[in-house]
């Protein structure tokens, strides 16, 4: 590929203003535009449903950077505009202003949106939260009610559900699953979830699918697939989120389930992904991999960023994941496939202060700690040194 | 070079510590960050810089 002059950067997020940054960092000097459809400075999505929905944290708070640092970096920010369409063989990107911007390189980091129910949305109170602004929302309407019902016991169900609860909600978080966090985690993890919300209040109602959301004009209720009706005065569907692809669309770049990538994070020709939308081979576990976490953001985006300057280097982490409920800390560094073996291996589940290991094929293939950090700090080198 | 920390919003994810051993530790309860190394020396610089940008959290500030 010919020497790069102008680089475009789709997505204006952690994985984006990562790759745009380390370009600089890496010595590139050519034009360098970073383009976001969200109309407000690049800020971080793990505290929405934290420190933000708690109270505890300003929203102004999650900002990446300061407005100065992306000039003071020959960054062109593009505010508010998003990307419409690509055309690989011109090497040019349409945005929704209508203009067309050239690239000699590409990188995508659209990230991924909220998956929503196929009814019940244009209901007031029913709320998503992936955004700044969804979580402004949602919290606006917490704090005027009574009662929240959390659909999706995933780990930003679960989160909202426990900084519901610290606000003093009546929160019932739903699941068809049998425990929350159970598919990533297993029984044993889940089980200890589910009593932490339990303890502090929070109601389950576990192997319950969501058929309905009642009201007219607002929510007033949850229809379960077991014919109960569940009252409440917000709503929040936390049920998984998927690749912001769509722009993408007869472009000829391979997509499924998200953008797919080769080791080098590379799309096409000049072309890269990096964070939730990347889904590259990963030698490091030998199959493709698309990983929704934060840490992932940053690496792939460093990654990303040095392939399109040549190096031509494997990206090939374990993935680190972290949530936090209550006075959980929950840590997870590796995989969990679903048929790995967990062995508590310091602490105790009980104590709810221990490390766990998984083993596939008797090697670790994932550890997970809870309130135990140093101790899965130095544990994480065995997920290392199995590969 | 001064390093600075945010344990407000440290997330203890310890990745500065496997970066940067000899700036930060991490507490044993909770795992969040402790600067051990508030000026490190010239042979640090690039390891702390390096923890710095890859903190999930954005909790280190290093200064020139
Ligand atoms: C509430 C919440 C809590 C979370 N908590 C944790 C946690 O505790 N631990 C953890 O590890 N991870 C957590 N995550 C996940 C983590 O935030 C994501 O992995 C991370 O944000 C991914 O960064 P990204 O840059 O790849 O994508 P995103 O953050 O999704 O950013 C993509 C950006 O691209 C923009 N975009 C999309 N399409 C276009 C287009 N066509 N044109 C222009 N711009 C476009 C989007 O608007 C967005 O600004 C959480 C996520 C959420 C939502
Ligand atoms: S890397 Fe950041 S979040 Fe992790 S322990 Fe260090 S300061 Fe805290």
């Amino acid at each position: 590929m010919g020497s790069l002059e102008r680089v475009v950067v789709v997505g204006a997020s952690a994985a984006g203003v990562t790759t745009a940054e380390t370009l600089r960092r890496e010595g590139y000097t050519g034009g360098l535009v970073l383009v976001g459809d969200e109309k407000v400075l690049p800020y971080d999505r793990p505290p929405l449903s934290k420190q933000v929905l708690a109270g505890t944290w300003e929203p102004e708070k999650t900002v990446l950077r300061p407005d100065s640092a992306y000039a003071g970096h020959g960054i062109e920010l593009r505010l508010g505009s998003a990307a419409t369409g690509l055309d690989l063989a011109r090497r040019t990107i349409a945005l929704s202003t209508g203009e067309e911007i050239g690239y000699d390189g590409l990188v995508i980091a659209t990230g991924t949106t909220a998956r929503t129910l196929p009814f019940g949305h244009d209901l007031k109170g029913v709320h998503v939260l992936r955004t700044v602004d969804d979580a402004v929302a949602l919290r606006g309407d917490l704090l005027r009610s009574a009662s929240v019902v959390v659909v999706g016991a995933g780990f930003l169900g679960s989160e909202a559900a426990a900084s519901a609860r610290r606000l003093g909600l009546d929160v019932t978080l739903v699941d068809p699953l049998p425990l929350p966090l159970v598919r990533p985690f297993g029984d044993e993890v889940g089980t200890a979830i589910a009593g932490l919300h339990e303890e502090e209040g929070v109601r389950l109602r576990l192997g319950t699918g969501v058929t309905a959301l009642h009201g007219e004009g607002a929510v007033t209720g949850v229809g379960l697939s077991d014919g109960t009706v569940l009252p409440a005065d917000v709503v929040l569907v936390a049920i998984g989120a998927r690749p912001a692809t769509g722009w993408l669309d007869g472009s000829g770049l391979p997509v499924d389930d998200g953008v797919v990538c080769d080791a080098t994070c590379r799309a096409a020709d000049g072309v890269y992904a990096a964070g939730d939308v990347a889904r590259w081979f990963n030698p490091h576990f030998g199959g493709l991999m698309r990983v929704e976490h934060r840490m992932n953001a940053t690496e792939q985006g460093m990654a990303a960023a040095r392939n399109l300057l040549g190096a031509q280097v494997p990206f090939a982490p374990a993935p680190y994941f972290w949530t936090d409920q209550f006075d959980a800390r929950i840590q997870a560094y590796g995989v969990f496939p679903a048929e790995a073996e967990m062995v508590v291996a310091h602490g105790g589940v009980a104590e709810r202060k221990f490390v766990a290991h998984y083993l596939a094929d008797g090697r670790v293939v994932g550890v997970l700690g809870w309130n135990m950090a140093r101790q899965l700090r130095a544990d994480r080198q065995l997920v290392r040194s199995a590969a | 070079m001064k390093v600075r920390i945010d344990v407000d919003a440290c997330v203890g994810a310890g990745q500065c510590v496997l970066a940067a051993p000899d700036v930060f530790d991490q507490r044993d309860e909770d795992g969040m960050v402790v600067l051990l190394l508030e000026t490190p020396p010239p042979a640090l610089e690039a390891a702390a810089e390096h923890a710095a940008l890859l903190c999930p959290a954005l909790a280190i500030a290093v200064d020139r």
